[in-house]
Parts: structure tokens; sequence; C-alpha cells
């Protein structure tokens, strides 16, 4: 098993992955050709502890708070990962190979376009690949990957490469598997809305066939042009209409997912219930790639609703926008579809950088923005009720002003607003990227921390999804400067981890936060992980010759995880 | 009181109203679909499909109105007045209206498809009724992008007219309006002679949003309603709309491998060659 830095588009796990990879490559060493379940048990015990043995010295080094941590030339912090010998080396067979199986147009080694496919969409992480492959087919990729297996090729899945953690693209010279050529749609069904397709469908082209079906999708991010559903299924995506259709685990009812050694898992379920045995997709889904390369998604959309209105309201303190959240949900309740608040230092950063923004509001100083949105089935009704929200929560003091989109294009420039804040970000310099889930009382309480520590060196912006309690704080700097990030890191995280909140409550763990995973995770839960039987089944099939007596049925799978969870 | 002067016969202020600025402005408002969303057309061809449509205010009527409230903020004006004929949901666009600073609205009940004529006429008996110093309305509607009305009641009501306007300064001492009009060859500056009417093109301003304040004070005023019958026009319509379908569908693009292919399809395909 190959797969380092899995990920199709966004986030990825870094050193534990690393272990898997060199634990599989120790497996195929050790293995008979066809072992029986009980050699095979023995094989994943002897490389569990393997594993535990390298996971101990990760807690180990945890526990003394002895983390070492080295800087990447350009500031970001990223443990100074050495290549894994045991990995092959790229050669003209390799590419021959692929040639045969995909084709001379879909193997890629074009300088230009591995410049772009080495690159993270923050400039921030660049591996050296010098392969890019793009299958079209579930097929072409299962027999990459056997080859790849076969070979000790390392990997790396890729989609949209919207991804903010480096996970979606290569550490060292993996051979990049982009996933963006299959990008069709196989069925829609326009009773129960549920859209089976192929994992590179662009986020927005989806919503846009779904829109005229009638329906729109449960997710919506600020990559949408960009993103793939197979890296948002991946990176389990969270976007601005959380609040209201709730998380991806909760909408894919079925994917195809490739294991390591080109098995094809097929999950493609487009059932609301199915208790029938464990619900193995729910482990892909976030698992940021680790698991598999998940070839085709199929997806609940909600229905479309006709009255979408929305507000961009202005209040003078933290603790105001946060009783209008609950006041949000009170009152609205069931037509709220998104709750997002930025500060004042977000707003002048978009109204510097970004083109034709202007701040809806009157001119005047205020410290907080909230945009509230709601979607229901009845304009008139639902204008009505959103109004009276309104006007009553000025009247309380919660809102100091608002404006209240009247058409299309005005609602749009409002999203432009929240959703521009991370290009602003980007033309505006280096930036410091951290997405937290904290308690909403205690959210706004680092960003001005932050600002203490940080004093004049950087300027430091809070924004987010204040309806799923999930900050997105952001420290901009002209260049990435290793002083201020000293300031930073390890604080933000171990603050977080104060208030047990999460150290990536959407973008994931990539190549960013893989070794920081201990701020929210127990080491008992990270050693779970790996010995969930789970994983190392799906990991022990990544291996050409393990489970060999098994078929590749989601009942054999099921048998075996009840044996080894037996012995 | 009100004076007739020779040349136009149109209304003039008198001293009194001049110096208090008691200049009323009237501008005309259209609910169309909005302008972001994907028409379709019906299947039988009679027309798009609006059931189920976000509907909005006329983007150009809403540069008219942002006109008007800004003569008004700069003191020229006292009041202004929107107005909209059409079915009851006419009354929704000009809450909007109202929200974003109209002190007062009027509602013509009538039938969804008026064309500009009656549309004109109607304002016509409008204007007589309020007697206003200014009517500004978009140049055109989105929906049927007609680009009449407003030439139409010029006419009607013999008030000299600047449209496409892309700016506009009044003096209220001269009692003229000075509009510099989008034109083919660029960019024509006119004086009128109020009272005038105006049509609002792209580049005139940025309309307001709506604010929450001015929300709340638009649900206390008043939206007066009229029937056709009692402003004494008779709509009937001399066009009938026969059949509406897609434009063409563009082909896609084709990419062609060698030189020789490239001629053969201009040859025999295109037959440019």
């Amino acid at each position: 098993m190959i797969l380092t830095s899995p990920h199709i588009s966004g986030h990825m796990t870094i050193k534990w992955f690393v272990y898997f990879s060199v634990r599989s490559i120790c497996n195929s060493k050790t293995c008979n050709p066809k072992p029986q379940i009980e050699h095979q048990k023995q094989n994943i015990q002897t490389c569990s502890r393997y594993y535990l043995g390298n996971l101990q010295a990760s807690i180990e080094t945890y526990l003394e708070k002895t983390c070492k941590i080295h800087y990447r030339s350009f500031g970001s912090t990223a443990t100074k990962i050495q290549r894994n010998p045991s990995y092959s080396a790229l050669t003209s067979d390799d590419i021959n190979h692929f040639k045969e199986i995909l084709g001379e147009k879909n193997v890629i080694q074009d300088e230009d376009r591995l410049l772009t496919a080495n690159v993270d969409w923050m400039r921030k992480y660049k591996g050296s690949s010098r392969l890019l492959l793009q299958p079209r087919s579930t097929e072409e990729v299962s027999q990459i990957l056997k080859y790849c297996n076969s070979r000790c090729l390392a990997v790396v899945p890729q989609g949209g490469n919207t991804g903010l953690v480096g996970g979606s693209v290569p550490v060292f010279d993996e051979v990049i598997i982009n996933i963006g050529s299959m990008n069709n749609i196989i069925s829609f069904d326009k009773v129960s809305g549920i859209l089976v397709c192929e994992a590179g469908c662009i986020l927005e082209n989806l919503d846009s066939f779904v829109v005229n079906q009638g329906f729109i999708m449960p997710l919506d991010l600020g990559a949408k042009g960009s993103c793939q559903i197979g890296g948002n299924v991946s990176t389990n995506a969270g976007g601005l209409r959380f609040v209201r259709y709730g998380s991806l685990h909760g909408n894919i009812l079925g994917l195809e997912a490739v294991l390591a050694n080109g098995t094809v898992l097929d999950m493609l379920a487009t059932l609301r219930k199915d208790n029938t045995g464990y619900d193995l997709k729910q482990l892909f889904i976030g698992s940021e790639g680790s698991l598999g390369i998940v070839t085709k998604v199929s997806i609940l959309t909600p229905p479309k609703l006709s009255s979408v209105n929305i507000a961009f309201l202005a209040c003078k303190d933290y603790s105001s926008c946060q009783k209008l959240l609950l006041e949000a949900k009170r009152k609205l309740g069931e037509v709220l579809s998104a709750f997002e608040f930025l500060d004042n230092q977000s707003m002048d950063m978009v109204l510097t950088h970004l083109e034709g923004v202007r701040n809806p509001l009157p001119p005047s100083t205020y410290d907080f923005y909230v945009l509230i949105e709601t979607m229901g089935s009845d304009e008139s009704y639902d204008r009505e009720k959103l109004e009276a929200f309104l006007l009553r929560s000025m009247e309380g003091g919660l809102i100091s002003d608002g404006v209240v989109a009247q058409d299309i294009n005005q609602a749009s420039s409002f999203w432009h607003i929240r959703e521009g804040i991370a290009e602003a970000l980007m033309k505006a310099g280096a930036v410091y990227k951290y997405d937290l889930s904290l308690p909403v009382e205690k959210m706004y309480n680092l960003v001005e921390e932050m600002r203490l520590r940080l004093g004049q060196s950087a300027k430091v912006l809070g924004y987010g999804h204040l309806g799923d309690a999930n900050l997105h704080l952001n420290i901009s700097t002209p260049q990435y400067d290793d002083t201020v990030l000293a300031q930073i890191e390890p604080f933000v995280y171990e603050w977080t981890s104060k208030q047990r909140g999460s150290i990536s409550a959407e973008h994931g763990l990539g190549l960013m936060k893989a070794n920081e995973i201990h701020y929210s995770k127990s080491p008992e839960t990270v050693n779970a992980f790996l010995t969930n039987p789970f994983v190392i089944l799906l990991l022990g099939l990544a291996n050409d010759h393990s489970m060999g007596e098994l078929g590749n049925d989601h009942e054999d799978i099921f048998t075996a995880a009840l044996i080894i969870k037996i012995h | 009181m009100v004076g007739r002067h020779p040349a136009t016969s149109g209304l003039h202020l008198t001293a009194d109203e001049r110096v208090l600025g008691k200049m009323k402005i009237m501008v005309a408002v259209k609910r169309v679909v909005d302008y972001a969303v994907k028409i379709r057309v019906k299947s039988d061809k009679s027309g798009v499909e609006t059931s189920n449509i976000k509907m909005s205010m006329n983007p150009f009527c809403e540069i008219a109105l942002e006109e008007a409230l800004r003569i008004k903020e700069s003191g020229l004006a006292s009041e202004v007045i929107a107005v909209s004929m059409g079915p009851t949901q006419c009354v929704d666009t000009l809450r909007t209206g109202l929200a974003m600073g109209a002190d007062r609205a009027i509602h013509v009940d009538a039938p969804a498809t008026l064309y500009p004529l009656s549309v004109a006429k109607l304002l016509k008996a409008l204007v007589d009724f309020e007697k206003p110093h200014l009517l500004i309305l978009g140049k055109q509607a989105i929906d049927d992008d007609c680009n009449q009305t407003g030439q139409m009641v010029a006419g009607l009501l013999k008030w000299p007219q600047g449209t496409f306007a892309s700016k506009v300064v009044l003096d209220k001492e001269k009692q003229v309006a000075t509009v510099e009009r989008e034109v083919d060859g660029g960019l024509e500056t006119l004086c009128l002679d109020l009272p005038a009417v105006i049509t609002t093109d792209l580049r005139l301003n940025q309309p307001r949003y709506a604010t929450l304040p001015n929300i709340m004070k638009a649900k206390s005023k008043v939206i007066k309603k009229f029937t056709p019958e009692e402003l004494n026009v008779q709509i009937k319509s001399d066009l009938e709309l026969v059949q509406v379908t897609d434009p063409p569908k563009r082909k896609a693009g084709v990419i062609v491998s060698s030189v020789d292919e490239l001629i053969d399809k201009l040859k025999n395909e295109a037959h440019v060659i």
C-alpha cells in the first residue's frame, strides 16, 4: 500500500499515514502469497505492533512535550519528514505502463501542468512530482493503483486542489492521480433528489445541474467553482449550508472507492436507510483519502426552495452576535439556512483587496457583521418573518443596522463579501490560517488574545460559521515570518485544546496539522484509529497478498472484521 | 398655483413653490423576473416561465428611484412617489421602493400584460392627477426590452425628454435639468425645461440597499390604489404576442486535427470558401 499523502481535494494526513505505508511494505515482504486467515491475523498483529511502536514514539514525544517542529523555508509549520527510501523512484517503464493503461494524453509530464499540480491553492506547499495521471474511469484508477502498489510507488490523490492544509499536493515525488477527468453525472432521481455522480464533478456544476431539476446541493463553499465532490466527501467538507443541512456524514448515501491495491469497494447505495451491517462508507468520509480514492458518490440533495432572503447586519459587539444567533435559531427556526459572521478587520480586508465590492451598510464603523440567510417555500411569509425578526432584534439592541437584499444581485454581493475574505487575504500577502471549533461564547476571545500577542506585526481577522461554532482565524502579514509563526503556534492549538475544541473544524489535517492531532484527540483515540479492525482491514485489503481467501464482497469483509475482533 | 408656460404647456412651479423646494418627483417602477434568474420558455411557447420564479424591481427602475432619492436628499425635491402598474403582486415592488426611501406609492391595478402605450397613457393620467415636476423611468424593462414607455409618455404629455441619462443635474432656480445621454456616438448633453421626462441608463448611479430603519418606516407609508377606469384610461392592446421561443442553440466548437480537415469543413459544411 502506497498511500502517503492521500487526499482528493483538501486535506491530508501525514505522519501517521507514513507509518501505514511503512507497515504495508513490511507486510508485502513478509506475507506468503496465499495466507490463511490465521496467518493474516498474525500479520495484522505484527503490523499493529509495528504501528503501535511508531505511534508510541509519537505519543511519548507529545507527553514529554518535546515536539520537534521544523520550519519550512516559507514559514509554514511542518515536521521535516524524510522521503521514505522504501518507495521506488519513477522509471520510464512505469511511465510506459501508465501510458498503456490511460493513453498518451492522460499521462502528463509537461512542466507547466506539473507545476500547477504540485502547488496548493495557498501556494504554501510545493511537491516535486514528475508525473500527473488523469484516469477517466474507476477501472483505470484501479489499474493505476494496483500497478503502483506492486511497484511500491507513492501516490497522492488530487481533485480540485483547493484544500487549505497541504493535503492535495505531493510531499515529495509522489505520482499525482487527478480525478478531475471523471466528471460524469451518472443518474439523478427527480423524486427523491438522489444524485449519483463521479468524484471529479465540480461542486458548482453539480449545483447548476440539480438546480435545473428543482434541487440544491446540501453543501456550499467558497471554493465551489473548483472543488470536486470526491474531495468534499474525503474531507467531510462543511461549508455555508451546514447549519441547515448538516454534515456529509448524513447526506452521503453511498460511495465507491478504490483501495490502494486496486480493489474497488462498491458501497454505492442510493438508499436513505440501510441497516445491514457496518456503515463502512462513514470511515471514508473525512478520512482525507487515507483509506482509498473515492471514485463515485451518491448524495441526497434537498429540494430547492423558492424563497431565499438574505440580510447583512451590523452588531456592536460579539455578545450581540451570540444572542442574535440564539434568537435566529429560535425565531427563524426552520427557514434559517446560513448564519455567518465577520469582524471589522475582515470587512476592511475585503473592501481593500477585492474589486467591485462595497459595504452594504451606510458608512459607519461597526465591529461585527452578521449574514443571515433564510430559505423557505413562501416568499411573502418568509420575508415578513425575517423582517419581523430583524426589526424586533433591532429594537432589542442586538442589531445596530442592517440591510435586506431586494434581488438576487444584491444577495450575491452579500455572499461575495463573506466568501471573498479568503481571496482578499491571499492578495494581501502571507496568511496563517486556522480553522477551529470552539464554544461560541469563547470564540472571539481567541481573536482578541492573538491581537494582543501579535500587536503591530500582523493583522488578525476572525470570521466564520457562527451557526456551527466554527471560527476561521486568519493572521495576515506581508510575508511569511518565523517570529510571527512562533507567536501563533503552538499557542493557538494549546488555547483550543484547553477549550476542548477542534484544531481543524472542517479543513482537515493535511500536511499542516497532522502532527498536532494530539491537541484534539487523546493518544488512546489515535491509537484506536490505528488498531481499528476496519482500518486495518481496509489497509490489509490493500495488500495484494492479504485477504486472498476473502472475496471483495461486503459480506466477507464483515465476516473478516468479526474474526479479527474476536481474536 | 399652477401656471401654464405657453411654449411647453407643461406645469411650472410658482415662485413660492420654487423657494420652498416643493418639487415632486414621480418614478415608475416595474416588477419583472429577477435579472439573475435563468429564464425558461414555457412549453406552449406563450411566454416565459414566471411561476415560482424570483421577481424583483427592474434594475433600470431601481436606478431611476435612486436618482430621485438623491435629488430629494440634495434638497431640490420634497417628495418622491413610486408608481407601479399590474396585478396585486406589484405591491411587493412598491414596498421595495418605499423601503429604499420613496415617500409614498401608487398602485394601478391592471392586467399583467401591459404594453408601453397603455402604461404611457396610465402614467399621463397619474401625472395629471399628481402634477410632479419630474418623471423618471428606467430606460427599458428587462423582460420586454421595449425602450418605449418614457418616450411615449413624454409625447403624450408634450414634455421634453432626456433618455439614456448617465448624469442628471438639476437647476432649481432656472427650472432646468441638464442631462448627459449615452448615445451610440458617445455622450450628448441636453438642457431640458422642467417639467420633463428622464429615462435612466446603467451608469447613472448605484442603487442603495433597503436598510432596516427604512424597511420599518415603509410599513406605515401609504400605497394608494387606482384602477384604469378611475383614471379614464381604456387599456386595449394593438399588439398580439404570437410566439416566444428560445434562441437557436449555439453549436459546440469542433477541434479539427489538420489544415486539410479545416479546409474541408469550411468548404463543405460552412460553405464560406
